[in-house]
């Protein structure tokens, strides 16, 4: 009867040992016939890989183009990550991927990178954002905040503890800071603008850094003293929650719109989103295929997904350069 | 006498306050686990439910809302364990084997034996940079399902070798002597006495195991498994994307439909780990009945 039992499972673990097997062995050889048509993508139908990462502000804006190339385009199977603007360009500059998703310029560091493995790249604007600084609704005071007082706020030597110490006449409640955490491209910008050089940012008891922008949502949600910052789409979904405040810029005080972050007004804090582009990976028909979809179509996608497109003709230009 | 008997009363009286207010103590603090999970449990149910449809099975991840699935990542998750299993199984109650039944105690097992517990508590991001140097990078693998499969072996194989020891160890003394006196091999004996009623113990903690490395992300997205991925993959060498990465993702948007749809996603996740811990209990009663 033992004998028998312990046969039985003995088996049944041997079973489910080959089953797998096998079936890790059969997807394997699948895979080796997908590899050889990869390289025959000269004809009609397109067909090949190309891997995108980076930031994930753009993500949403690059997944819709791939998401509308995929179903035009079945053969060529685009994959997109989520590794960060940093992350990306360090897979990007290794030539692991055809192209990187990039909240800011590539840095002159990661240039040389680059440059040192042999690697050429393009860089092409795609849409606009506006780095949008908001207030809990229940704040009365605040009307508008200059550049000094957003320093005297985020600057790594603010000396701002109560909102009285940014503007005389204020209410001496302690501020309670948000911030991007220091691996979004967003954080970059915002310390370059602000604060004069990237990431040298506040760094104390009061600055609390969210790896998650919805965490700041609810927290300037929840706390009366709070302010923090994020990209325009997060403030556009959250709208009845939150109080945006204008920026006071030296020319003009702008609150960020669709209109303000077009025409350039909401500067300093409007800027562009980037796709980075690998030249080499551009002789290749499916990836100039896919650029040129990006392009014509992503003034579409920004809408829907909450950012601003280009100037038309800003496009155009970028489409014929390709071809250069 | 009458002085002493209301002493003793009266520390009778104490002793049970003490015990009164000890029991009071404990159920709050059962209560205080449970109700934080019911409450993380109602809330998913109320955000996610609405979402729960056959839509979330058969379509790709979307920008829309309302057209995104989770199609990719689900067979992503099944692909993983289906490679993950045969590797950590036989890696995991292979090493148990040798140090139970075949090594001397001595200080080098000793040694091993430590290291192996301690590994167990790493914090798995370290698990997702070792897959990177090792896998991705050194041996060339790239973003593929075999290495986010190997990377997730390393991070449940203490907790298999662990558990795997644990059951040997329960295997009485005797059914081993009984094996060597009718002069069987130490594989022999291990094959034929000590593993079969060891096996519903190891088989509960593989499985376990393997629930664990399914709700698992950080290590994953260490390595880079993406998060749009439109396909399903073709081999083992396809890059791929997992749940908890796509339900991270969601999460992360602005938009409200989308913390719906992770909602929908966790509690897909919930039941997925439900249905794993239960197979644990079957195969554990079921083969435990038979010795």
């Amino acid at each position: 009867m033992l004998h028998k039992n312990k046969k039985s499972y003995m088996m049944l673990v041997m079973l489910l040992i080959v089953a797998v097997a096998l079936a890790a062995c059969g997807g394997g050889k699948k895979d080796e016939a997908g590899k050889g048509t990869t390289d025959t993508g000269t004809g009609a139908a397109l067909s090949g890989t190309i891997e995108i990462d980076g930031s994930s502000t753009v993500f949403p804006l690059t997944e819709a183009a791939a998401e509308e190339f995929g179903k035009e385009n079945a053969g060529v199977r685009v994959s997109v990550g989520t590794a960060g603007t940093g992350g990306g360009f360090k897979r990007f500059v290794k030539g692991e991927i055809a192209m990187s998703n990039a909240s800011r310029p590539i840095k002159d560091k990661e240039a040389e990178e680059a440059k040192a493995a042999g690697i050429d790249y393009k860089e092409l604007e795609v849409a606009y954002d506006g780095l949008s600084i908001v207030v809990n609704k229940e704040n009365t005071w605040v009307d508008k905040l200059t550049l000094d007082e957003l320093k005297k706020i985020y600057g790594p030597e603010a000396t701002a503890k109560t909102w009285a110490d940014v503007r005389a006449g204020w209410p001496a409640e302690p501020i309670k800071i948000y911030s991007p955490g220091s691996e979004h491209g967003t954080f970059d910008y915002f310390t370059e603008v602000i604060n004069g050089k990237a990431q040298e940012s506040r760094n104390d008891k009061q600055i609390t850094f969210a790896a998650d922008t919805n965490s700041i949502v609810s927290g300037v949600e929840g706390d009366k003293a709070s302010i923090g910052y994020f990209g325009f789409s997060f403030y556009e979904e959250n709208q009845d929650k939150l109080k945006l405040v204008p920026i006071d810029n030296g020319t003009a005080v702008v609150s960020p719109s669709a209109e303000t972050i077009k025409d350039n007004s909401y500067s300093p804090l409007s800027r562009p989103l980037y796709v980075y582009l690998n030249t080499k990976a551009l002789e290749k028909p499916e990836v100039k295929a896919f650029t040129e979809y990006y392009l014509k179509n992503v003034a579409n996608f920004a809408q829907e997904v909450g950012f601003i497109a280009l100037p038309q003709e800003k496009y155009d230009e970028q489409i014929a350069s390709l071809n250069k | 006498m009458s002085i002493l008997q209301d002493a003793n009363r009266e520390q009778i009286s104490r002793r049970r306050k003490i015990d009164w207010i000890l029991h009071i103590l404990f159920i709050a603090a059962t209560a205080v686990g449970i109700l934080a999970l019911m409450a993380l449990l109602v809330n998913i149910m109320m955000d996610g439910l609405s979402r729960l449809s056959p839509d979330l099975f058969t379509n790709y991840p979307s920008r829309m809302a309302s057209k995104a699935g989770l199609k990719s990542a689900i067979v992503g998750s099944i692909y993983m364990v289906l490679i993950m299993t045969p590797i950590s199984f036989i890696l995991g109650v292979g090493a148990a084997i040798y140090l139970e039944e075949y090594a001397n105690k001595n200080w080098l097992t000793r040694l091993i034996q430590l290291n192996i517990s301690t590994l167990a508590g790493v914090p798995s991001i370290v698990y997702g940079i070792l897959g990177l140097t090792i896998f991705v990078r050194g041996m060339h693998l790239e973003r593929s399902l075999l290495s986010g499969a190997l990377t997730m072996t390393l991070l449940v194989l203490p907790i298999i070798i662990v558990s795997a020891q644990e059951a040997l160890r329960a295997v009485p003394r005797q059914r081993r002597d009984a094996s060597f006196a009718l002069g069987a091999t130490r594989w022999q004996t291990v094959s034929g006495s000590v593993l079969p009623s060891a096996m519903p113990g190891i088989m509960t903690g593989v499985i376990l195991a393997l629930s664990r490395a399914i709700g698992e992300t950080a290590p994953l997205v260490m390595i880079g498994a993406l998060t749009f991925v439109a396909f399903l993959p073709n081999g083992i060498m396809d890059s791929f994307t997992v749940m908890p990465i796509q339900i991270f993702n969601w999460i992360s948007r602005p938009q409200e439909a989308f913390h719906e749809l992770a909602a929908a996603g966790i509690i897909l996740l919930l039941g997925l780990l439900l249905i794993m811990n239960f197979a644990a209990i079957l195969l554990r009663n079921k083969y435990s009945k038979n010795l």
